[in-house]
């Protein structure tokens, strides 16, 4: 028995304990990061992202006088975890919306119960299939790689260039990159002349860049993210290879001039997010100020530099607070209220969702670097 | 196809095929002391780069004194290694061995993740990156480097196993550990040798290849099965014929991925090691051999 009436306390505390909080008026925000695991390079900065903004904005009172309270569970990037995860969100800890998963398949995963029990779900990863074909209360923060490839193709046509190398990765990113570089090339009159791939941990691509300077292109596409374009990158200089090299936005950070050396990076063009060249962009940029404290603030408090990544969290938590203000704090009302954002500034770009899109970022989300002397210069 | 680039190719192959033999040498020294496949060796090449890393970056040490730190370093590590996993087992059945030996890369792949974190990163060239032209093909200084300690280590392999009592000794316990301890070799050390030069060589080819492909908690994992392959081409034998079979690895690689197509690179190479292994499982150049009993 007194076991028994001994839990029947706790229970009721837990109740009192739980009126009271939404007595004075807290709004539960669900999050799913891959903190760990092999895709914790996404989930780390973007839990930590959360937490910092979540922070701030308590700190300065609350969104309309009430506290934000961040409910942040590690999926190690199992998409089967995901799924229990996003459950325990959304029936035990009553959560008015889900932030992430940080990986398109964790996303795929948790589309569906976040559909089944109404909750909006904002993903956190990149591929194209979450939002397209849209659905009612999906959105995501990432912009589109073939955005990221159109950018690279826009720029070409400028400079008078016909003909591609496709130099691709053989993972996830890379062949979803080549399918849509290779569509795009044909809509937009490039031929693709070379079609080679390399393994993520490949350690040596001159026998590819051979048979590519062989064929002569009027430019390469790298497409792969760290370690992978920096090598490739080396053996460029090391053959002597004077072709146009563009990189994709995978690379956009100062890691990779590091790895590949300033001196073999010198010229390589890359569709970068503006979060890594804040400080080259123009005064007038809508983003530059959002993006320099977001930086500052980062590294203030974590010591390191802020990233893209933590950025898609930062997108997220904008949306969200974006949508609580204008609409209300039920999750239909939020769902609404992110449809509705329109030139939301943030992290990733200028966010304008409608029910026919609910990622919201166009080509302005990147802009067209060229690497000089270690450093990003914007290409007009 | 031109001759350049046929040459580039080759060229390409040697380089990484060198760095293969390299960790290949570094299973066969072990296998043929305790008959078993040391799948922790790859980890080592991984240690090699990432001390080098620590010592320059934290201690500040200039590269000329961290790398032989680092390789005392990675052999100390083998040597604990030996004598914490490998030593206490009660029944060293090969099987129990070889699980063991996979165990302990995930331990030290983990521990460097912890202490170092996941990032990649990159060493200094030992002398300059300026590419160095050979009748329209390129090489790196770097490339040099690798090549001749290659070629500096297996002659000195060649001198310890055939030229020195401790050599000698290793190589008898190879052919019957029984009858060497009988005849008063202690063949417990001759393992704990073994364990020590191999991961002194294994750190010596990660530390040579990071300033060309970069270096991070889990490099080892692929360096690990290339240099696998290269032993079984060879044979598993210690000397030139795990050289030649990292070579044609190697340049098998590299004329695959310029001639047929870059996505069947590593198709290729375990294509080859299956094949041996049907085929020849003494290896391409070993004489068949009775079991031994």
């Amino acid at each position: 028995m007194k076991k028994i009436s001994a839990v029947f306390i706790v229970v009721c505390l837990g109740l009192m304990f739980a009126s009271v909080s939404f007595a004075a008026g807290t709004i539960k925000i669900g999050a799913l990061f891959a903190v760990t695991g092999p895709a914790s390079f996404l989930g780390e900065p973007e839990k930590k992202t959360l937490e910092m903004l979540i922070k701030e904005a308590n700190d300065k009172g609350g969104i309309n006088g009430m506290k934000l309270e961040a409910v942040i569970y590690d999926t190690t990037g199992d998409a089967t975890k995901a799924v229990q995860l996003a459950t325990k969100l959304i029936k035990d800890d009553k959560v008015s919306v889900i932030i992430g998963p940080s990986t398109t398949g964790e996303s795929m995963a948790v589309i569906p119960v976040a559909e089944k029990e109404k909750i909006p779900l904002i993903s956190c990863a990149a591929g194209i299939k979450i939002t397209d074909p849209v659905k009612h209360w999906v959105f995501k923060t990432p912009a589109n790689d073939h955005v990221a490839a159109e950018k690279i193709l826009n720029y070409m046509t400028k400079q008078k260039q016909k003909t591609i190398a496709l130099l691709t990765v053989t993972d996830g990113f890379g062949s979803s990159g080549r399918e849509q570089i290779k569509v795009l090339a044909r809509q937009k009159g490039f031929s693709v002349v070379a079609d080679e791939v390399y393994g993520p941990k490949d350690t040596d691509m001159t026998a590819q860049l051979t048979k590519i300077r062989g064929i002569k292109p009027d430019a390469i596409i790298c497409w792969g993210t760290n370690p992978g374009p920096a090598v490739i990158t080396k053996n460029v200089k090391q053959l002597g290879i004077k072709i146009p090299l563009y990189m994709s936005h995978g690379v956009a950070s100062k890691k990779y001039i590091e790895l590949a050396g300033a001196d073999a990076a010198e010229g390589v063009m890359l569709p970068a997010g503006k979060l890594a060249v804040y400080d080259a962009l123009p005064k007038s940029d809508p983003q530059a100020k959002l993006l320099k404290d977001y930086d500052q603030a980062y590294k203030k408090t974590f010591g390191v530099e802020a990233s893209t990544f933590g950025g898609y969290a930062y997108d997220a938590f904008l949306l969200v607070t974006g949508a609580i203000k204008k609409a209300g704090t039920s999750p239909e009302q939020i769902r609404t209220g992110i449809e509705q954002s329109h030139k939301l500034v943030s992290v990733s770009g200028l966010f304008t969702m409608s029910p026919k899109d609910h990622n919201g970022l166009d080509l302005s989300a990147f802009e067209m670097v060229k690497i000089v002397k270690g450093d990003w210069s914007i290409l007009k | 196809m031109p001759f350049d680039q046929l040459l580039q190719y080759a060229l390409s192959g040697l380089s990484t095929g060198a760095i293969y033999a390299l960790i290949g040498i570094g299973f066969s020294i072990i296998y043929n002391s305790t008959g078993i496949i040391n799948f922790a060796q790859g980890e080592f090449v991984m240690l090699g780069g990432m001390l080098t890393l620590f010592y320059i970056n934290l201690l500040k040490l200039p590269l000329w004194a961290a790398i032989p730190a680092s390789v005392l370093t990675a052999t100390a590590a083998g040597l604990l290694f030996e004598r914490l996993a490998i030593r206490p087992l009660r029944k060293p059945t090969p099987i129990n061995m070889v699980i063991i030996t996979i165990g302990g890369s995930i331990f030290i792949r983990g521990l460097s993740m912890l202490l170092w974190g996941k990032d990649t990163h990159s060493l200094p060239p030992f002398s300059g990156e300026e590419p160095i032209a050979i009748a329209g093909a390129t090489i790196l200084p770097q490339h040099l480097w690798i090549l001749g300690i290659t070629l500096v280590i297996i002659a000195a392999n060649k001198y310890f196993f055939y030229h020195t009592i401790s050599g000698i000794a290793m190589r008898a316990c190879s052919y019957n550990g029984r009858a060497a301890g009988l005849v008063g070799i202690d063949v417990r050390r001759m393992v704990l040798f073994s364990f020590m030069i191999s991961s002194a060589m294994g750190a010596m080819a990660g530390i040579i290849v990071a300033p060309l492909t970069m270096t991070s908690y889990d490099v080892g994992v692929m360096l690990g099965l290339k240099g696998f392959c290269a032993a079984i081409i060879g044979g598993m034998s210690s000397g030139a014929a795990t050289v030649v079979g990292g070579l044609v690895l190697g340049i098998l690689e590299s004329l695959g991925a310029g001639l047929i197509s870059s996505g069947y690179k590593d198709a290729i190479s375990f294509i080859i090691l299956l094949l041996i292994l049907f085929i020849r499982p003494q290896g391409l150049f070993g004489k068949a051999e009775s079991e031994r009993v």
